[in-house]
């Protein structure tokens, strides 16, 4: 047996997180290393456990509205859009056209607000640490203009089921339209600061690749997906709220790598202004909605998905015929996309595992529940 | 050609520091200086919860109809409430709100059908113990006392 040589390495088994900064929250990945070179990742999952889909069977749907907010609480505001659309097919009911328009443009405010934390800190994780403050003032506007609307910046509860609590505010429409035109240019600096950087450039192309076939295989959508080339935006797929009256488009990629998954969410950062402009505009006059005193609807399940931010954010909602649900089951983005992580960096390095987890764009709040 | 030029005089990254040297003016200054300067929070700010009372005579809205206790996901308040032999009502007598399980919701305040619950723009929160964030009748209707920082 010849005597192992200094460059023989053995397999070697590394724990990053729970509390690693870059896991984006308390994911544990247990990387399979071969030196440099990733060899195989488990990922384990359940350190931000709430059992919200629990919660849901105990409460009636009126009070559970708040609760989804706090699953992706990046997108607070899509959560609780997919839950109310979701009721709403439940009781055969739509919200008004002053409210369907007053949605749109707060989640894709949302949209805006979500990508721009990813950017931060994404761009963190690679290394560069500018952005993240640039990202964070813009992002600011956005969670004061949710403050001014609804009273809270985060966990917003904008929506209720039939339509919405709150009527505007005076000066909204000003503060969204000047918002707008302000935040395009400031997407043209990020761009500037970023996409032709040599380092951002080589450690985000051709790295995490996940080709379109890859993606459906793992049922991955959002910008994962579109990356990957395939024109998959359940906004235009099977509109929903109104949002077959708008015109944009779907920003896609063709190599399916980590730096066109960068491309795709800054164009969809200018798409979802351009959705707003033309929202504003538009803002019809009428009632806003009521919600039901006692929401009791029949027998029967519904499924309803979104595009929130981070991919397809379903909800199936059984109903026995009582105020409270008998059983929610939430299809969340993040847990879904997080599966493709070990095909994406296995044979990579362990640095481009950071980029990846960055890049899939998961909040550990929504894959655990 | 032009590559090369690009890559030698490392166009990219002065490109990306001319956008750093952009914001370096003062006037772009974002940071809020809490608690020096107290934030303006909006008036629909959902933060601490304050039980009205009739400026006029000093007695509370709240009816006690337990709307609120009935609307709150958490079941964290609680209405105490006596039958009054000589008006025939029900007359508030105490009223908890548990604040360290509270998540401002809302969904109390719309159900008061007096507007006597109201979240309010107070939202410095802190105490020193467990206890001190179960509030009850006379702290909601005075409110909290933060403190107040010179600079």
């Amino acid at each position: 047996m010849p005597d192992a040589t200094f460059l023989d390495t053995t397999e070697l088994v590394l724990n990053m997180g729970p509390q690693h900064p870059s896991t984006h929250g308390v994911l544990r990945v247990i990387l399979k290393l071969d030196g440099e070179k990733v060899m195989g990742t488990e990922c384990v999952i359940g350190y931000l456990h709430r059992g919200v889909e629990k919660i849901g069977e105990n409460r009636t749907y009126q009070q559970f509205a708040p609760y989804v907010d706090r699953m992706d609480y990046v997108a607070a505001v899509s959560n609780g859009l997919g839950y109310c659309l979701a009721v709403e097919k439940l009781l055969n009911i739509e919200a008004p056209a002053r409210a369907q328009v007053t949605r749109i443009i707060l989640t894709e405010l949302n949209r805006i607000a979500s990508h721009l934390l990813w950017l931060g800190t994404h761009a963190l994780d690679i290394g560069a640490i500018t952005p993240v403050f640039y990202c964070f003032r813009e992002r600011e506007e956005v969670l004061k203009i949710f403050e001014n609307y609804c009273g809270a910046r985060l966990t917003t509860h904008a929506f209720r089921i039939g339509g919405l609590q709150y009527e505007l505010y005076d000066g909204f429409e000003e503060q969204v339209k000047a918002f707008c035109d302000m935040f395009l240019p400031k997407v043209d600096e990020y761009e500037e600061l970023l996409t032709n950087n040599r380092i951002w450039v080589a450690r985000l192309k051709g790295v995490g690749i996940l080709s379109g076939d890859e993606c459906k295989e793992f049922g991955v959508t959002g910008p994962v997906l579109r990356a990957a080339g395939v024109k998959w935006d359940l906004r235009r797929a099977q509109p929903y709220s109104g949002y077959e009256q708008y015109d944009f488009e779907i920003p896609t990629g063709e190599n399916g790598d980590t730096y066109d998954r960068y491309m795709v969410r800054m164009q969809e950062m200018r798409q979802s202004v351009r959705i707003i402009r033309q929202a504003v505009d538009k803002i019809p006059t009428g009632p806003i909605g009521k919600t039901p005193k006692v929401i009791k609807p029949a027998t029967g399940e519904v499924y309803v998905s979104i595009e929130a931010p981070k991919g397809e954010l379903g909800y199936f909602v059984v109903s026995d015929n009582s105020t409270q649900p008998y059983r929610v089951r939430v299809r969340p983005p993040s847990f879904v996309n997080l599966q493709a992580l070990d095909r994406m960096v296995r044979g990579g390095l362990v640095a481009d595992v950071v980029a990846i987890i960055g890049t899939l764009d998961i909040v550990l709040g929504e894959v655990d529940r | 050609m032009g590559k090369f030029f690009r890559t030698i005089f490392l166009v990219d990254l002065f490109q990306g520091l001319w956008v750093t040297f952009r914001n370096q003016n003062p006037k772009y200054i974002y940071t809020e200086q809490y608690p020096a300067e107290r934030p303006e929070v909006a008036e629909r700010y959902r933060g601490a919860p304050r039980l009205n009372i009739n400026p006029d005579n000093g007695e509370t809205l709240c009816i006690a109809c337990n709307l609120c206790a009935l609307a709150c996901p958490e079941t964290l308040i609680v209405v105490g409430s006596e039958r009054n032999e000589q008006t025939r009502r029900k007359e508030l007598t105490t009223f908890t709100y548990d604040l360290s399980r509270c998540m401002f919701c809302g969904l109390c305040e719309d159900a008061c059908p007096v507007d006597a619950l109201e979240l309010t723009q107070d939202f410095e929160l802190a105490s020193y113990t467990r206890d001190g964030a179960i509030w009850d009748r006379q702290m909601l209707e005075e409110g909290p006392k933060p403190t107040q920082y010179k600079c």
